[in-house]
């Protein structure tokens, strides 16, 4: 039993209760709208970013008529014979476009300090559907920096109030200490009266955040993203939950900071757990599975400097020598 | 002047008390649903009144309660909304004030139809005298036997709660309502599902406005066919307008749907006019979230009509030269009110309430806010119009909720009626912040629409 859909004219068959997101994400490509709250792996996320919205211009085979509104594809249920419009559709684009100029309005365009930039799930959503000039004219909301626990810094001023981290607190570690404090634009990520969160599982909260609000305290303002290298490895974690697979990012023959596993929309495969994130940095804790890979369109794939020089240059003298010049040249300031 | 059915006994004394309540034919509705009539007979009788949700949106009452799902062995529930408030609107604070029991008489024959063992009403938090007496009202009439265990003997048991809100205008959007209910942030949740399917507790439940619950009791008593004699069209039977702002009688008035706008304006029986002999410059029909419009085109509409306060006639023009019924809160300005700070201080108004849940609303209300209030202040740019419609247009239709919209249309609407008066703040600044920008043209009568052969 399954329902078909056909979403900008691909046609899919699903199962029943599939989301449209999911349905678009199994036939892949451009046409999967992308999503900033929404999290596979975390139940009742969703729903809140509003940039996977979508039109339904067919509501389903039994009652064709159109939806009235755009719909939030990652929570809309697919019917049979539904048709979706994403990127055919002017009406979503634009839409988007004003999502994403919305989410930017109190975001602080502080991207060369930030550590997430260059895997931010908004810098790309800004570069791709975004304005080039802000329309705003006015003080952005500021807090100021809040540490939760020794290993987490939370800077909520580049918050985009996703809930992702408040899901993870709810289901994946025992007890939940922080939340959404306040309301409308002035509501914050915070824990009540600066309460530390510590326990196995808190360290997620920085996977799932796709921004920089929740950062890595032993990785911040080590390096860049795109001058680190991924490499897959596991190692035979002990904790119940954790089956220990992980992405190290090196810097030379150092392991800059531990991460779970992403796919290709950001979401982790598996969570890990603290131990694992923060205390194993050393080669030798850690069975090397390969290269991690990075698709070429990724800020990460970028100065793979590593094979300058070429080997060949290694063995001659004279380009040797021409390489050390050229080498000067290019990084004289 | 037709029958007044909700406030019929308004000026009896003491007819927020069980007794005096009764004697005036109180609770009859109750004993002639629970003893004469199936559950299923009293939503018929609801559907054939035509009875339209009061609460803002006029979705048809009697349609809501039968797509209420029945599964087996869960319970149901009704709740009523009496989180008012919308700015402007204060008719279900006023019934609730003086006639509680006509609420809880509507409460018990609703649940009844619906099957609901348990009832809430959800009361705005600044309420406190309303639940007071509400809870009061409760307490006698359970005494009396209408409330409890196995009522007037027909063995129908309902317990009746009344719950009061934090103060959060959101919570007046049922899904909202529903999580504040449950103990929870009051976010509205993301829907489908409904709440007939799976509202409070996931159980099926419905919300319903004060006013609407209220109004099953006339149509009990006298059937629904009578009551959908009254009115025009699809709106049927009488509604409380809460009038506001310059008129000259400000207060809670019971209207036969159909009504002229003119009369209800003018009339000594209803609004009287607008005070001190000033002239009416632009009204806001139905509580903040409506557009507003100038008087020209409230009297009026476009095809040069006499308007009607009905659903239909109300909305007539649609959003370009209409407006809409919403809860009722019906607010006059007069020829001396700056149309710039009114839809700056209706933006205040959203932009503290928005919930922050999804961002348009979230960001879109406060950014909305901020460039009003440069505009109000004479530091505003002759293209902030401009990007308020567009900034309005990214919010409307994009949002979880119909918070979104309500902050939308009152600043898309505004500009488009009151351009001129926009443009005279940014062209005369320093004018702007010393007097106001006057009536102009906007109670000037519509040019004739040229006929075209």
């Amino acid at each position: 039993m399954s329902v078909k859909v056909t979403i900008d004219g691909i046609a899919i068959e699903v199962e029943p209760g599939t989301s449209i997101l999911n349905a678009a994400r199994q036939i892949g490509g451009d046409i999967v709208p992308p999503a900033m709250c929404y999290y596979s792996k975390l139940k009742d996320s969703g729903g809140k970013c509003r940039t996977c919205l979508v039109k339904v211009s067919k509501g389903s085979e039994k009652d064709p008529r159109p939806m009235p509104k755009l719909v939030a594809s990652c929570r809309t249920p697919v019917m049979d014979g539904m048709e979706v419009q994403n990127i055919t559709s002017p009406e979503v684009i634009e839409a988007r476009k004003g999502i994403v100029e919305m989410l930017l309005v109190n975001h602080p365009l502080d991207c060369p300090i930030c550590d997430q930039a260059g895997e931010c799930d908004l810098q790309n959503l800004g570069f791709e559907h975004g304005a080039v000039k802000t329309r705003y004219e006015f003080d952005r909301r500021t807090f100021e920096k809040i540490d939760i626990g020794d290993k987490i810094q939370l800077h909520m001023t580049r918050c985009i109030l996703c809930y992702r981290c408040v899901f993870v607190a709810d289901q994946i570690t025992d007890h939940r200490i922080h939340g959404i404090l306040n309301r409308g634009d002035h509501s914050e990520i915070s824990t009540y009266i600066q309460h530390a969160v510590d326990n196995d599982f808190s360290g997620n909260v920085i996977d799932v955040c796709p921004v920089g609000a929740l950062t890595d305290k032993t990785f911040r303002f080590k390096n860049r993203v795109w001058f680190t290298k991924p490499v897959e490895a596991h190692r035979d974690c002990d904790h119940p939950t954790c089956n220990g697979k992980v992405t190290l990012w090196y810097k030379g023959e150092e392991v800059l900071r531990v991460t779970a596993r992403k796919d290709q929309y950001g979401e982790v495969e598996e969570f890990i757990c603290n131990t694992c994130r923060f205390d194993k940095k050393k080669t030798s804790d850690w069975v090397i599975d390969g290269a991690r890979h990075v698709s070429n369109k990724s800020v990460i794939s970028s100065n793979h400097y590593d094979f300058i020089p070429l080997p060949v240059v290694k063995t001659n003298p004279i380009l040797m020598e021409a390489n050390k010049e050229q080498f000067e040249r290019d990084t004289r300031l | 002047m037709g029958r007044k059915l909700l406030l019929e006994h308004i000026n009896v004394p003491g007819i927020n008390t069980y007794e005096v309540y009764r004697s005036k034919g109180g609770y009859a509705a109750v004993e002639k649903a629970l003893k004469t009539m199936s559950p299923d007979a009293v939503v018929e009788e609801v559907k054939k009144s035509g009875l339209r949700g009061r609460g803002g949106a006029g979705f048809p009452t009697g349609m809501k309660w039968s797509f209420l799902a029945k599964p087996e062995g869960v319970a149901r529930y009704l709740v009523c909304n009496a989180d008012e408030s919308e700015p402007g609107t204060f008719k279900d604070r006023y019934l609730m004030n003086y006639i509680p029991h006509l609420l809880i008489e509507g409460m018990i024959v609703s649940s009844f139809a619906l099957g609901a063992k348990v009832s809430y009403i959800y009361v705005r938090g600044e309420m406190m005298p309303q639940i007071r007496i509400l809870e009061k009202a409760i307490a006698e009439a359970k005494k009396a036997g209408f409330l409890g265990k196995n009522i007037l003997g027909t063995g129908y048991d309902l317990e009746l709660y009344v719950h009061p809100g934090g103060g959060a205008y959101i919570c007046g959007e049922e899904t909202a309502l529903l999580e504040s209910l449950e103990g929870k942030r009051g976010n509205p949740r993301i829907k489908p599902p409904f709440p007939a399917i799976a509202g409070l507790y996931g159980c099926p439940t419905v919300v319903n406005n004060v006013e609407s619950i209220a109004a099953v009791v006339p149509i009990i008593n006298d059937g629904g066919d009578e009551y959908a004699k009254i009115g025009v069209g699809r709106s049927t039977g009488t509604k409380l307008i809460s009038a506001g702002g310059n008129v000259k009688n400000p207060g809670v008035y019971e209207i036969d749907l159909g009504l002229p706008v003119e009369e209800f304006m003018y009339s000594d029986e209803y609004c009287g006019g607008i005070a001190n002999g000033k002239r009416l410059k632009a009204v806001v029909a139905g509580g903040s979230s409506v557009p507003i419009l100038p008087a020209n085109l409230f009297l009026k509409t476009i095809k040069n009509e006499a308007r009607l306060m009905s659903y239909e006639s109300l909305a007539d023009g649609g959003f370009v030269s209409g407006s809409m019924m919403g809860s009722g809160g019906f607010i006059a300005y007069d020829e001396d009110q700056c149309i710039v700070r009114n839809t700056w201080n209706f933006t205040r108004f959203y932009h503290h309430e928005s919930c922050g849940q999804c961002s348009p609303c979230r960001e879109g209300t406060g950014w909305m806010e901020k460039v009003l209030h440069r505009l109000e202040y004479g530091h505003g740019k002759l293209s902030d119009m401009d990007l308020l419609v567009d900034v309005s247009k990214k919010i409307e239709g994009n949002t979880i909720c119909p918070l979104g919209d309500a902050a939308a249309w009152p600043v898309a609407s505004a500009i488009r009626h009151f351009r001129d008066e926009f443009e005279w703040h940014v062209t005369h600044g320093s004018e702007a912040v010393t007097r106001n920008y006057g009536i102009a043209h906007y109670a000037d009568p519509l040019p004739k629409p040229e006929v075209v052969a």
